[in-house]
């Protein structure tokens, strides 16, 4: 089965960003990831970066992509705390070049009208949109969206399709959360292949709702490919789930773009 | 055909918090057998919660002979916290014939240098019986707010490990919080053992290779709790040899259960 990963960071080693791609792609080739989506460049991956540091977190996601765009597809990494310099960014590297959606991390909560903003403009451009969550036992740090604030962004915007990043992270409560916004899909990366997960998601929101992503390279393909493979749903919803469902996402982008898929 | 697998990480028993799509010991003897798996080592579920430990390894020894005896081969808990748990070993050996134990020091609320923990390493050693150890079982981010179970800490048993010679101990579970420069400091301390089921990271067995020796190396998928692909994926994911294949896939194994 071939899978788009709609979740990839550029943590593998290698001296130059090349390199790095490089040896993301010889691992993915071995487990049937055919393309992945990345996000907010180099590491150190940062929680609260400032203008500055978006832009350059973008130029290393668009440098990725220059030996790489007929496998990676690249997001804009924007942050609710620079409303302005994101909106920039985002007609930097989006509307004028290469990048095909945002990436909204843990730098402000995602039912605040910042992001909201940043989330409409992105959805101007038919650019996909991604917003990270997690609900943590322990408690989320105060700028980190539970599944119940995508919920809320989602029920403000009900015309926005947006992916939600781990299902939540506690993916029974995430799905809960999510299953009545319509326009919420959900993506599995990032947590351990609890068994059952993935048959929970697609008994919630549906199969068509339902979108694979590792968080490679912290973690790896085959942990959350296992989350699909595992379950002993019919193959055509695996097929939906492993790249079906991201490639109907990106469709309109990819269209506005002019690029294949 | 690929290798005939031992799993040396999985469980029966019904976890605390969720029903799992295999939860039962006959679909999960017949899941494994599907996927190549020869033999599992087979732990309780029961046994994290339970204060009558001795009735969960006889449910668990039980389940395993009924259901596949040539499959499951049971490992019964010890939790030294409990009283005359010296018992509970005994009765593990020469009641159920296990060959080895499983303890789940953060369950049980001990830490590695505990009197106790110090004096069941050395009698299951005596013994000749295989320790296994459960670092963690789930991530602490999504458990149930009443149940808030700590990774174990490892750092103490550096120094406990070099004083019961002779001792056969794997870690299970172990890689959400174990720094690469601890597990070689425990693996060059004594025969330590870790297993994949919770290894992450792209190419992770590749990556581990280049630190500890394949010998340490076992596979271990944590089914029921997780999906049996995942662990069997990372063999997929990682390029090595086909000696170091055979070693993770089931020969350190079955040495380590031999001695
Ligand atoms: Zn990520």
């Amino acid at each position: 089965m071939k899978f788009w990963d709609s979740h990839c960071h550029l943590s593998t080693p290698g001296r130059t960003i090349d390199e790095r791609m490089g040896r993301l792609m010889e691992i993915a080739d071995r487990v049937g990831v055919e393309r992945v989506v990345l996000s907010m460049g180099l590491p150190p991956l940062l929680t609260n970066p400032t203008p500055e540091q978006l832009r350059k977190k973008n130029d290393e996601t668009m440098e990725a992509l220059l030996h790489w765009n007929h496998r990676a597809f690249g997001l804009c990494y924007v942050s609710g705390e620079h409303v302005e310099e994101s909106l920039k960014e985002i007609d930097r590297c989006v509307a004028k070049g290469p990048l095909i959606g945002i990436k909204l991390w843990v730098a402000k909560r995602c039912n605040t009208p910042e992001v909201e903003t940043l989330v409409k403009r992105a959805h101007e451009l038919k650019g996909l949109i991604v917003q990270h969550a997690w609900q943590k036992t322990g408690g989320n740090p105060p700028g980190e969206s539970t599944p119940q604030d995508v919920a809320e962004l989602a029920g403000r915007l009900p015309e926005v399709p947006m992916v939600c990043y781990h299902a939540g992270g506690n993916w029974e409560a995430g799905t809960r959360a999510l299953r009545p916004h319509k326009n919420v899909y959900v993506e599995i990366a990032g947590s351990n292949p609890t068994a059952g997960f993935v048959e929970m998601a697609v008994r919630e929101v549906g199969a068509e709702r339902v979108v694979y992503g590792s968080d490679a390279a912290g973690r790896s393909f085959a942990s959350q490919i296992g989350k699909v493979l595992g379950t002993q749903l019919p193959e055509a919803t695996k097929e939906l789930i492993a790249s079906g469902n991201l490639q109907r996402l990106l469709t309109p982008i990819l269209k506005a773009k002019g690029m294949t898929v | 055909m690929s290798t005939p697998i031992i799993d040396t990480n999985v469980f029966l028993g019904r976890w605390p918090f969720r029903r799992l799509p295999l939860d039962e010991a006959a679909l999960l003897a017949k899941a494994l057998r599907e996927r190549g798996v020869k033999q599992a080592w087979a732990g309780s579920f029961d046994a994290l919660l339970h204060h009558d430990v001795d009735g969960v390894n006889g449910r668990l020894a039980a389940m395993c002979q009924r259901t596949d005896e040539k499959l499951f081969l049971p490992l019964g808990t010890v939790n030294p916290a409990l009283p005359d748990w010296e018992e509970d070993l005994r009765r593990c050996q020469e009641k159920y014939r296990m060959r080895g134990i499983r303890v789940f020091p953060n369950y049980h609320r001990y830490a590695l240098n505990d009197a106790a923990f110090v004096k069941l390493l050395k009698l299951a050693t005596e013994r000749g019986m295989l320790v296994q150890l459960a670092v963690s079982m789930e991530d602490e981010r999504t458990q149930h707010p009443l149940v808030q179970v700590p990774q174990v800490d490892l750092a103490p048993l550096v120094e406990v490990i070099k004083t019961v010679p002779g001792v056969r101990l794997q870690l299970l579970n172990a890689f959400r919080s174990l720094r690469p420069d601890l597990l070689l400091k425990l693996v060059n301390a004594g025969h330590v053992s870790v297993e994949i089921a919770t290894l992450e990271g792209v190419a992770g067995i590749e990556e581990l290779l280049k630190q500890v020796p394949v010998e340490r190396l076992l596979f271990g998928s944590l089914a029921p709790l997780f999906y049996f692909e995942a662990a069997a994926l990372k063999l997929q994911e990682s390029k090595f040899s086909d000696v170091q294949d055979k070693a993770i896939r089931r020969e350190n194994a079955a040495r380590l259960m031999a001695r």
